[in-house]
């Protein structure tokens, strides 16, 4: 069906196309003499005037862009930080409009009032230094505004101050799915390396870290609000990126590193749920959802879900194959909730201990493990710095 | 500067036999040739093809992400069973396709052939020089280019498929054949294909380099060459800085496949094994990669600029104004351009303090950028401009050159880099700045230059066409691409559909598809007008644009040597347009001054 369309597109395009070139012949009827193919006074006229209904195309589209699809930005973040990071965009916003709005109205005008005539000349004016100034200067302060509002911003969201109660959580990524690690209740991740993999130990926990027993692996993400979460990060096979919109967070995970980012969420995902903004939204996705499914039905196939808003956690590093379906749900929960849903979870420990009637010793890696934890230990002290 | 050019003038005394003990048969004039306007021509016909290809794909899966997981016919005819089974795009050739798209648009086509075709055609011509300094290893360049496309274009029809790991190809995707199956065979030649192409692009750039230095005809100092030239001068020294770099990264990427060493890859625990590698980082093959990748958007994109400083000031009848700012303005984004690469590593996991110093730098690149716009909006105040089809495309550029430019300040500011990092939004700022500014460039350049290449005038009406349609489609694609990258759209997605977040983007893509099969389907017009006319178009006359520089002093005819008899002195700047004191609007370069006319300090 839908290629069809597309060949009636291309057809009625060709269509189209064999029309304008008529439409341009004709306009070359009268012009004695004249198939030089370099452009005259007319030639000039017409592109001067389209060069002018470019400019209103690019204003009505811009327009129509900002009013259509303008609702459709990520909205409130859901981070402490987030608010600081969209004040720079929005201040970057303007800036960049104003820009456009005026170099395009001059480039376009320009374009359309100074169309080629015959008995025009034009000015013959190479230099100005003054001018060159001008142009240089006010982009250099107008970028050293934004370069330090910028680096503010990047260094409070960036550099995670040791001595602050942060609740470390480990993300770990493979090819195609997420798992977190949650450090227990000595809040210190247990070593780990992907040479400890072993059965249900899929995040290859080191099962002989005193750190590492009460360590708790789970595939949702759960975290309280307004807590400072430190996530550390790590990959058993390609590059992955932690991307979580909603929270204006971001980091590749890289394997045989430790990466990091840290945030505080503010808002619980029913509080999320409920802002007037995201009922819309979820709204209208519904409606789009709900008609796609009578398509859907009516060939026979089963309609889709209806949608409920979740946080969510996506891989934005080109993966593999299935990369386009690499993700994991985040909750955000009350602290208490958050306590009362980690409390009953089982550690990797007893997990092991349940799957396997070998005892521990045998789970045990082969090589010399005790330089590999050393080295990953090494690489994950340069990144914290 | 202008000493040296004058020293070289002597050289120019033996210069005469060049011109009449050439025998050509078909292969020496046409295949195997040393001259530089032929291999002009090669490279862009080259270019052309690999640019039929990389559009085409794009268009393909343009039509997947519009309507996704659907079958099509077209799938089933182009790609057949191993892509598109049933006529549905398999995922994992889904990003084959976006990999070779890339890899061919950026090296093949704006690079080798925006590059290699007007480097080739105008630098001998506009610095008045013979040819090449050396004409062998310009051939040679050409042949190694056009190796490197057929191993590229044949990576294609691999079992497994070829690359896959995106055109920045980041270890350990691209390292292990377990991660996607592109990465067996199919990166084995990608990076056989590259390793060609870097040799080509360093005997070019080696070759362009020491052309301009050596051999300019008397009169032409540093300071008279056309800005064409100075932009191809400077593009090859920052090519010859920074694809090396690539080379390396390659041959370590190669190792790490193949010999089994630990350059990129760590702790690797992949289809139920662990695999030896201990210590690399993937992290260095990035630095390696951007390394050359950010000053390539230079070598991309300067060639470009300096196509249409030269078409702007010919067809405003205007000196482009700022000559100097526009130099300094081209050395300073040369310069800036290798030490600006992290800016597309700052969620790396690099340490952060290093994501500010590439904020600092990046933004510092907008300032001569942003010299380079507003010089060419004034170049166009109180012109007389003749709007013809390589006019309209310089002014497109500068249009797409601002409004992509100007979202690079949100992409090299690492805080808002944080959410828009390789989402939509990236991809709309890079198409606009470097790939359609670039394209435009090109497009100004073929429309400009033809005469001079194929003796005869493209077709004007329809390259009207081809610009407007263009123009309206090039926005129409890119500029909604903006709103779902805010939005939290990936890249390099193959659907959307297994997230509902997105739902309510698919309508909007829907329309980027269709504004690029429209636009993907009038750039036939241009084909049609650039084959036809090499046989049937207009017949030119020596200098139709009515322009100052050398290349419209050659005779139409093509000779080796470019000029019978003496090779044309150089007494002036090239921008003398509409000069008080002349009677006509256009005073070319060999044209001596006048008695007392008064000289701007160039």
């Amino acid at each position: 069906m839908t290629s069809l369309l597309v060949i009636i597109v291309l057809g009625l395009l060709a269509i189209a196309l064999w029309q304008l070139t008529k439409i341009f012949d004709l306009t070359q009827v009268g012009v004695v003499n004249d198939d030089t193919q370099v452009a005259n006074d007319k030639d000039n006229d017409i592109q001067g005037y389209l060069m002018f209904g470019f400019l209103a195309f690019i204003y009505i589209f811009t327009i129509y862009g900002l009013l259509k699809w303008g609702p459709l930005v990520l909205h409130t973040p859901a981070s402490a930080h987030g608010p600081e990071l969209d004040s720079l965009m929005n201040v970057t916003w303007l800036v960049i409009f104003f820009v456009q709005g005026l170099t395009q109205i001059l480039l376009h005008y320009f374009a359309f009032k100074y169309r080629g005539k015959k008995e025009q000349k034009a000015l013959y004016f190479s230099d100005s230094n003054k001018l060159e100034i001008i142009w240089s200067a006010i982009p250099a302060v107008v970028l050293a505004v934004l370069i330090l509002y910028g680096l503010y911003a990047w260094n409070d969201i960036m550099f995670i101050d040791k001595d602050e109660e942060t609740i470390e959580i480990e993300l770990y990524a493979q090819q195609f799915n997420w798992k977190a690690r949650y450090s227990g209740t000595d809040n210190v991740l247990g070593k780990a390396n992907v040479r400890y993999i072993e059965g249900v130990n899929a995040v290859g926990v080191d099962l002989s870290d005193p750190n590492a027993q009460d360590d708790i692996v789970v595939t949702e993400l759960h975290i309280p609000k307004g807590k400072k979460i430190h996530f550390k990060m790590r990959s058993q096979d390609v590059l992955h990126s932690a991307y979580m919109p909603h929270f204006r967070a971001q980091m590749n995970v890289v394997p045989g590193m430790v990466t990091e980012f840290a945030y505080t969420p503010i808002y619980t995902s029913d509080e999320y749920r409920d802002m007037p903004f995201m009922v819309e939204k979820v709204a209208n996705i519904n409606k789009i959802r709900a008609e796609k499914s009578i398509e859907l039905v009516a060939n026979g196939e089963t309609a889709l879900d209806p949608y409920t808003f979740d946080y969510l956690l996506l891989c934005n590093k080109i993966c593999g194959a299935s990369h386009y379906n690499m993700q994991m749900k985040i909750i955000v929960d009350t602290p208490e909730d958050y306590k009362k849903w980690l409390s009953d979870k089982p550690t990797v420990a007893q997990e092991v201990k349940t799957a396997t009637v070998k005892p521990a010793d045998d789970s045990k890696p082969i090589g010399n493990d005790s330089t590999m934890v050393k080295d990953s230990k090494i690489v994950a002290q340069v990144t914290t710095k | 500067m202008s000493a040296s050019a004058i020293d070289h003038s002597n050289d120019h005394a033996h210069d005469h036999d060049h011109e009449h003990h050439h025998k050509d048969t078909f292969i020496t004039k046409y295949i195997f040739s040393i001259d530089h306007k032929m291999i002009a021509k090669q490279y862009l016909i080259t270019g052309i093809l690999m640019g039929i290809i990389g559009v085409a794909i794009s268009l393909l899966f343009r039509l997947q992400l519009a309507w996704p997981e659907q079958s099509f016919k077209i799938f089933s005819i182009v790609l057949g069973d191993s892509y598109a089974p049933n006529g549905v795009m398999a995922n994992d050739r889904y990003l084959a396709l976006v990999t070779i798209h890339g890899t061919i648009m950026v090296f093949f086509v704006l690079t080798a052939a925006l590059s290699g075709t007007f480097s080739n055609l105008l630098i001998p011509l506009q610095i008045g020089a013979r040819d090449m300094a050396s004409g062998f290893l310009n051939m040679v360049s050409y042949w190694l280019f056009f190796t490197s496309s057929i191993i590229m274009v044949s990576s294609l029809f691999v079992e497994s498929g070829p690359a896959s790991a995106g055109w920045t190809i980041y270890p350990p995707l691209s390292a292990l054949e377990q991660a996607i199956p592109g990465s067996g065979m199919g990166m084995t030649l990608w990076l056989v294909s590259m390793a060609v192409f870097i040799a080509s692009s360093l005997m070019g750039s080696l070759n362009y380099i020491v052309t301009v230095i050596n051999l300019r005809t008397k009169g032409m100092s540093m300071t008279r060459l056309p800005l064409t030239i100075w932009a191809f001068f400077v593009t090859a020294i920052i090519g010859v800085i920074s694809f090396p770099v690539l080379l390396s990264a390659a041959l370590l990427l190669i190792m790490d496949r193949s010999f089994g060493t630990s350059f990129f890859l760590s702790d690797i625990y992949i289809a139920g094994e662990v695999l030896h590698y201990q210590g690399g980082s993937p992290v260095l093959f990035e630095h390696l990669f951007w390394f050359l990748g950010h000053p390539e958007v230079y070598i991309i994109l300067l060639p470009a600029l300096g196509i249409t400083s030269e078409v702007i000031a010919t067809n405003s009848r205007k000196p482009i104004f700022g000559y100097r700012a526009m130099i300094m303005s081209i050395l300073a984004i040369a310069f800036l351009s290798t030490i600006v690469w992290g800016h597309h590593m700052f969620i790396s996991g690099m340490n952060p303090f290093l994501g500010s110093v590439f904020t600092f730098t990046t933004l510092l690149i907008a300032i001569p950028s942003a010299v380079k716009a507003f010089n060419y909006i004034t170049t166009l105040w109180k012109g007389n401009l003749q709007l013809n089809p390589a006019m309209l495309f310089s002014i497109g550029l500068v249009s797409t050159f601002i409004t992509g430019g100007l979202t690079g300040i949100i992409l090299g500011d690492s805080t808002l880099d944080i959410n828009v990092h390789d989402t939509y939004f990236v991809v709309a700022h890079f198409h606009l700045v470097m790939g359609i500014s670039a394209l435009y460039g090109m497009f100004a350049g073929i429309y400009h230059w033809y005469p001079k290449m194929f003796k005869r005038m493209l077709n004007k009406n329809l390259g009207y066409i081809h610009f407007w349609v263009t123009a309206i489609c090039a926005y129409g694609v890119f500029f909604p691409m903006h709103f779902i990258g805010l939005a939290g759209l990936p890249r390099r997605y193959y659907t959307n559909t297994n997230f509902p977040l997105f739902d309510d983007l698919q309508n909007v893509n829907v329309l980027i598809t269709m504004f690029a099969l429209v636009g993907g389907a009038f750039q036939l017009v241009f084909i049609y007008n650039f084959f036809s006319s090499i046989f049937y178009g207009k017949k030119t006359v020596q200098n139709p644009w009515k322009s100052n520089t050398l290349e419209w002093t050659a005779p139409i005819e093509h000779i080796h040597g470019n000029w019978p008899g003496e090779i044309p002195h150089v007494h002036r700047w090239p921008y003398d347009y509409s000069k008080p004191g002349h009677e006509d609007d256009f005073v070319p370069q060999n044209v001596p001054m006048k008695e007392g006319e008064e000289q701007l300090h160039h």
